[in-house]
């Protein structure tokens, strides 16, 4: 056993390109996808043959075949096959907590490296038998004689065939994730216009990092597509005023540009200690300093499904000494243009700061470092893979500036959030 | 408890039959019990620009543990964070689903009659989001202590604002005015708790004035579910009905009940107060040595006396040109002259028997306030109580001690049950809430003005109504 702590570098990451629900990934499953990104970083960083740690990754949307998807993938690729894997759900805080998982074991020596993931399908969504049908068939199972089991299956009537689709809601209150979105964001007085404004800039500075080529390193190409489906480079505050809305009714603030849309991809980022990285020449591009997760009760309406990240941030802050103000870069998952406005607006609420027990409200960021190589609502979503694609993207930004301090937050269904800090390497 | 008309209206039936004929619709009214939450359901606090008491109002709120949200405005926002008080967000755009127990409305900014226009635009949006039994409660600044001419108007004009509200409201909600003296703005809580609370159930459409403690304030550590705790309480009339019921609510807020009425009803009188482990006194207030039979009683057995409340009263109803001397004497006597009598001997003396920090409540009628055919000897004693009220507050205040008087409207009791049906059904009716109210009701308001928290509230005179459509 290490004596305390070790740093955990971030050495990199890899994606394919995020893509539209129903289109160039249609026929990709959540395998396929995550093996992709995989095998993409194994060349990236030399990686064939060897024995990682372990190989953490999920999918938000997976088929019950996939019960050990992460372990296949692992097989399926070119790491040693003696490297083991394990599958975890987190909704779409899926991604950052594998990452936080990996983090954590090699910060306490039980493991040197390890690959983080996520990935998610909703072309490919798991269709499930109809629940009555289901149990008809396990029912003709149990029977012991052929006349038995006919009769049983007898009972299957046309409305069984039915399938059981997995619906986009949560189970708890039967609404939507954007429909509890157009509630917070109701509340919180969130405009069209400032929506609308933070999805042109997710597109614009998308657009730019790709021009300048941030992300060559980042992305790998997949089935012909090279950049991420979603983006439209060309937007403007003219078009997206044209859309209309789609939650919270008719007066609803929420369209379809800025709110995510349902996406197919995948993303990896790979971890170490600082030996590892040194004895395999790899650079460090920043370290993943501490992690927190939060969940609030958005059953009752005491708080809004995704403002979770809203408390999990100052308890974040508060174990590492640190203010809002801290920080060079913030990362905050779009899910929702309103989800991140209503999250800043919380921090800057004195009575919401209030609720978290702190003297005064955390106060404003600079919005010129929010989501400064595009986010979500350009990148598009894939449940999963959003985490591994926000953290390597931050850590080739820090390393860029050669040094800072990063904050990543992704809220999640459930009422749940995970947020992060990310260091330069020169702190 | 309801009455048949209630109760038929509440069926699926006669809900349906109430639609089509418009009758009038009254819901059975939320009232206290023991163990419940002060206010049931959000409350949200909103305020004009500049108003003095969204501060104290979210400190009464943290203190009652209320759930609460205010609109993002940051005066707003500051004072909830600063009373700790965990105030969520509201815009006018929240859903329709979002709905309150209470609004609560600052209107002590509004300092010009333009600014009025604060009023719409916080309960434009707001007011059909009262939930069942809700409370809308609006406080602003005493007119008579306005800095200047347009603000004396302007929070004037609230009164008429609020109880154009009271009417309005519909499913047993009401909507009350609190106008605060500037420098009063601690005195606010016995009073939010009481009209946010249901135990306001049947008070609708009232003004309530707080002013300076005549005291020094809620006393530290105050039991707000027992703030009577060893104090010693007299009740006149406690027999039945409304007395009763007083009885009882002092007793449930940890009063030692001392129960007074005449001497033929001495055997209901002891049972009433033997259940409350109170005592009694048997007598006929209008005997000429009852005032000082009475004063060194309460001296000799309970070394003096905290609250007073001169319920008993009589009825002998003739209009004004067949009511003979005896009715109008008796009806005087009884109504008005003991209590005066009473009150005299009770302040008598270097060392009165009435304790520091007393509480006096009378009781008033709204046939005081209103006049009523064949009432002229009842209107003219109640209405000479609440020239009692007036005379005394200001002598009582020197002793550190208060007085005011609740008037009751139409109160479903033995007395009322006597009524001829049409005038009865009328007299239920007839009013914001739709129903009559219960002797409780007016027990618990009396309660309120009985607290130790009370002290900023002193020459009220608050009806128990359901907002009647008699008198003002």
């Amino acid at each position: 056993m290490t004596a305390g702590p070790r740093r955990v570098a971030v050495l990199g990451g890899n994606r394919i390109p995020f893509a539209r629900s129903n289109s160039v990934y249609a026929n990709a499953s959540n395998q396929d996808m995550l093996q992709a990104a995989l095998d993409g970083l194994v060349a990236r960083f030399n990686l064939e043959g060897e024995r990682l740690g372990e190989v953490v990754a999920g999918a938000v949307l997976k088929h019950s075949r996939d019960f050990n998807l992460t372990r296949e993938t692992v097989l399926g690729s070119r790491l040693a096959p003696e490297t083991p894997a394990y599958d975890l759900q987190q909704a779409c805080g899926t991604g950052l907590q594998a990452i936080n998982l990996v983090a954590a074991k090699i910060a306490l020596g039980q493991i040197d490296a390890g690959v983080a993931g996520g990935v998610d399908t909703t072309s490919d969504a798991p269709l499930a038998v109809n629940d009555d049908l289901r149990r008809i068939l396990i029912e003709a199972n149990t029977k012991k004689t052929v006349q038995d089991k006919l009769k049983t299956l007898l009972k299957v009537r046309p409305q069984h065939l039915v399938p059981a689709i997995p619906r986009n809601e949560e189970p708890r209150t039967g609404l939507s994730m954007g429909g509890h979105t157009a509630l917070t964001a109701a509340e919180w007085g969130i405009t069209r216009e400032a929506q609308d404004e933070l999805t042109l800039n997710s597109h614009r500075n998308l657009a730019a990092a790709y021009e300048r080529g941030f992300y060559d390193d980042l992305v790998t190409p997949y089935l012909g597509l090279e950049r991420d489906q979603n983006l439209r480079p060309d937007t403007s505050l003219e078009k997206l005023g044209k859309l209309k809305p789609v939650f919270g009714g008719r007066d609803g603030t929420m369209t379809a540009g800025n709110s995510t849309p349902l996406s197919d991809g995948a993303s990896t980022v790979l971890l170490a200690s600082e030996e590892w990285a040194r004895d395999h020449d790899l650079p460090v591009l920043a370290y993943f300093v501490d992690a927190e997760t939060a969940a609030v009760d958005y059953v009752t309406g005491h708080e809004g499904l995704l403002m979770a990240p809203a408390y999990a941030v100052p308890r974040l802050l508060a174990r590492n000494g640190l203010t809002l103000q801290d920080f060079d870069f913030y990362e905050i998952h779009e899910a929702f243009a309103a989800q991140v406005l209503a999250t800043l607006k919380a921090w800057e609420d004195p009575a919401f700061c209030q609720r978290l027990g702190l003297d005064r409200p955390l106060g404003s960021i600079d919005r010129d470092k929010l989501n400064v190589n595009g986010g979500s609502l350009a990148a598009g979503h894939p449940f999963a893979a959003t985490g591994g694609r926000i953290v390597a993207g931050l850590a080739k930004a820090l390393h860029e500036r050669g040094g800072g301090r990063g904050l990543v937050s992704v809220c999640a269904a459930g009422g749940l959030g995970v947020v992060a800090i990310l260091e330069g390497p020169n702190g | 408890m309801a009455d048949r008309y209630t109760e038929l209206i509440n069926s699926p039936v006669g809900r349906i039959v109430a639609k089509q004929l418009g009758l009038p619709s009254p819901i059975p009214l939320r009232r206290w019990r023991a163990g419940q939450r002060v206010v049931e359901g959000r409350v949200l606090l909103g305020g004009a620009p500049g108003g003095r008491l969204a501060g104290p109002v979210a400190q009464v709120l943290a203190a009652i543990g209320a759930e609460t949200a205010t609109p993002l405005r940051e005066d707003l926002r500051a004072a909830a964070a600063a009373a700790g008080l965990d105030a969520g967000p509201w815009t006018p755009a929240a859903a329709e689903a979002q709905r309150y127990g209470a609004l609560v409305f600052d209107a002590t900014g509004i300092a010009d009659p333009a600014q009025l226009a604060e009023l719409r635009a916080f309960f434009q949006p707001t007011v059909r989001r009262v939930e069942r039994c809700g409370r809308v409660v609006v406080l602003g600044t005493t007119p008579e202590a306005a800095r200047t001419p347009a603000e004396r108007i302007a929070q004037r004009a609230l009164e008429g604002f609020t109880r154009s509200v009271g009417k309005e409201l519909k499913g047993g909600a009401t909507a009350q005015l609190v106008y605060v003296e500037p420098g009063a703005e601690g005195n606010l809580e016995a009073t939010l708790r009481f009209l946010l609370s249901p135990r306001s159930a049947y008070v609708d459409g009232q003004v309530v004035r707080i002013g300076a403690d005549v005291g020094d304030g809620v006393p530290e550590g105050l039991d707000w579910e027992r703030p009577l705790a060893g104090k010693v309480a007299l009740v006149t009339g406690a027999s039945r009905g409304i007395g009763a019921a007083i009885a009882s609510t002092l007793a449930r807020d940890g009063a030692h009940v001392v129960g007074l009425d005449v001497p033929a009803l001495a055997d209901d009188l002891d049972a009433v107060v033997r259940a409350l482990g109170g005592s009694s006194i048997a007598i006929d207030i209008t005997d000429a040595d009852a005032p000082r039979t009475i004063a060194t009683t309460l001296r000799r057995a309970h070394g003096g006396v905290d609250v007073v409340v001169h319920n008993a009263g009589i009825t002998r109803d003739k209009t004004l040109g067949r009511m003979d001397e005896d009715r109008w004497n008796a009806v005087i006597d009884v109504n008005l002259r003991a209590v005066q009598r009473i009150t005299d001997a009770l302040l008598a003396g270097r060392r009165p028997v009435l304790n520091a920090g007393g509480r006096i409540v009378c009781v008033s009628s709204i046939s005081g306030i209103a006049g009523n055919v064949g009432q002229t000897n009842y209107a003219a004693s109640k209405a000479g109580v609440i020239g009692l009220v007036d005379a005394y507050a200001p002598l009582l205040a020197q002793r550190r001690a208060t007085i005011n008087a609740v008037a009751p409207g139409f109160i479903e009791t033995q007395m009322t049950a006597r009524i001829p049906f049409a005038t009865r059904e009328a007299g239920r009716r007839m009013n914001s809430l739709k129903q009559g109210g219960l002797p409780v009701d007016v027990a618990e308001a009396i309660a309120w003005f009985a607290s130790p928290g009370s002290g900023g509230v002193t020459g009220n005179v608050v009806r128990v109504c359901g907002q009647s459509l008699l008198g003002a």
